[in-house]
């Protein structure tokens, strides 16, 4: 029989967590602070939306960018939180999830060979995304000692004359690292420059503390050259209702909404009602839960520097992304251990790519009390460890 | 950030002046000054336990009672009002607007406790009109929690 299969697909390594997921999912009493969504459930004023949607009977299909109100809501909302100018009708599409977005996006604009930028570490789906549109991943480290930003220097480093595009996943999941404004005008001449479009990852844009996040879209001569990916998942609680957008140049986007009119036809129509509630009268919602994650970053941040693990300054997204490389062991063998003797998933930093080896991904999407027992745990672990 | 640590607390008041520190960014000092402060204010009233009573044998019985009554002259509803809080029994007294004037919560062993309470203490009163007795049946949510809530973490362990 011939090989049924794609070889470009199998070659690609699957997921890092899926490989500990199913070693977790084996231990019914594991304790988690490994989950990359928020433990609230989504807004019931938001849910209700949904829910009436539904009795009257709105189950069909929406126009393939999304339902207008929706859409027009977005670019509100990106202008009032963002300072960010975009057309509803032709530069804004609604996708199921970020993911959808991120995978289409770089569909549309590589060509067979074009050089990728990914700094790592960073979320899991963007390097076989890249791969599977016939683009070749080129990986930047960031660095501890830049707080995981990315560098003018190191951005200048990973040029060539193929590269295409530049991932930015600012805030970032694992490390929890933003970029400043000053940070990102820093990168923007070279990327203007070298004439590179960016692919601007912002769906933890809303889980900032201190600095309001600023898009790198909202920088002149930017725009042109930027797809921003956003959605409802982490900002309003809303993971599972699968929905995200991206806005970005006419001329990207409409090749976007093609491929995504054959492969999808639309969001699923539920929850982009739900979405236009969530846009319209959400925002105490989302205050109310930055400021709950926010005192647990603290205390994670806290708890970990006692303990004796160096643990960066996190401002962003759910995720503490302390080094335990003072205990000698590789982040794959931590996580391993301290399921097994202490019963509590963490995810390992390798899942974001090589360089998080020595780093863990702690997430603060749980409650304090939960947190609390957790880090009782690790405390016990890392002491019985530290040689 | 007083308002920051109402938010807290208002949900779990066991957290430690400590905790609540390193949560706000704040020194413990601070917070127990706040927090004290707010305690003479009586912005911070007290720290009940919310408890379901129901879950123990023995349970008690509650009763919210509609209370219909003639105002006194320069006193308003205040000094009726009083009379009635002034009853261990009784929980909650609120002023109402609308078809009757008090809302009164008590609680009690039994119905017939609950009955004998309104019957004898409560209806002889001389401003009181009339009352009507509503026992609860089973709480759902009280102060913003669920009770018997036994919801699990539905969410996957781990996730990217």
């Amino acid at each position: 029989m011939r090989n049924p299969l794609n070889n470009k697909i199998v070659g690609i390594k699957p997921s890092g967590i899926r490989k500990f997921f199913d070693l977790v999912s084996e231990m019914k009493d594991a304790i988690s602070l490994g989950v990359g969504e928020p433990d609230f459930e989504t807004p019931w004023h938001i849910r209700e939306e949904g829910i009436y949607s539904l009795e009257k009977g709105k189950t069909h299909y929406s126009s393939n960018a999304g339902i207008k109100e929706l859409r027009t809501e977005i670019c509100r909302y990106l202008k009032r939180r963002f300072d960010l100018d975009y057309d509803p009708l032709k530069e804004t599409l609604v996708t199921i999830g970020g993911s959808e977005a991120i995978d289409m996006a770089l569909r549309v604009m590589l060509e067979e060979g074009d050089e990728v930028i990914l700094p790592q570490p960073s979320y899991v789906s963007y390097e076989p995304c890249v791969i599977m549109a016939g683009g070749k991943p080129v990986i930047v480290e960031l660095k501890e000692e830049d707080e995981f930003k990315l560098t003018r220097k190191d951005l200048l480093a990973a040029i060539t004359d193929k590269t295409k595009i530049l991932i930015l996943p600012f805030p970032n999941n694992p490390t929890g690292s933003v970029m400043s404004k000053e940070e990102l005008a820093d990168i923007v001449d070279v990327i203007i420059d070298k004439d590179i479009f960016v692919i601007s990852d912002e769906i933890y844009a809303e889980l900032t503390y201190g600095e309001k996040h600023v898009s790198i879209a909202s920088f002149p001569g930017m725009k042109e050259r930027t797809v921003v990916i956003n959605g409802f998942s982490k900002a309003y609680a809303m993971t599972g209702w699968r929905l995200g957008y991206a806005v970005g140049p006419e001329v990207i986007i409409k090749q976007i909404l093609k491929l995504h009119q054959f492969a999808i036809m639309c969001a699923p129509t539920t929850s982009q009602f739900a979405a236009v509630e969530a846009l319209k009268n959400g925002d105490p919602d989302v205050e109310m839960m930055c400021e709950a994650y926010d005192g647990r970053r603290r205390f994670l941040l806290h708890e970990f520097r006692r303990m004796g693990l160096s643990c960066f300054e996190a401002r962003g997204a759910f995720y503490v992304f302390p080094c335990i490389k003072s205990l000698g062991m590789t982040s794959e063998e931590f996580a391993t251990q301290l399921l097994k003797e202490e019963k509590v998933a963490v995810v390992p930093g390798t899942a974001f790519g090589d360089c998080g080896e020595g780093f863990l991904r702690i997430s603060y999407a749980y409650s304090i009390e939960e947190i609390k027992i957790a880090l009782e745990r690790i405390e016990r672990f890392v002491n019985v460890h530290r040689q | 950030m007083k308002e920051k640590i109402l938010r807290i607390i208002e949900k779990n008041s066991k957290i430690t002046p400590e905790e609540l520190a390193i949560m706000l960014g704040m020194t413990s000092v601070e917070v127990e000054a706040a927090i004290a402060e707010m305690e003479i204010d009586k912005v911070i009233c007290g720290y009940p336990t919310l408890i379901d009573w129901d879950k123990l044998s023995g349970d008690k019985i509650t009763a919210l009672i509609e209370v219909k009554v003639t105002p006194q002259r320069g006193q308003g509803f205040d000094r009726i009002a009083e009379r009635i809080f002034k009853f261990d029994e009784v929980e909650t007294v609120y002023l109402m607007s609308g078809g009757f004037d008090l809302t009164v919560i008590i609680r009690g062993k039994s119905m017939k406790e609950v009955a004998g309470f309104v019957s004898e203490k409560l209806a002889p009163m001389e401003a009181i009109l009339s009352t009507a007795t509503h026992f609860v049946l089973k709480r759902y949510k009280e102060n913003g929690i669920v009770m018997q809530n036994d919801e699990e973490d539905e969410r996957m362990i781990v996730s990217p």
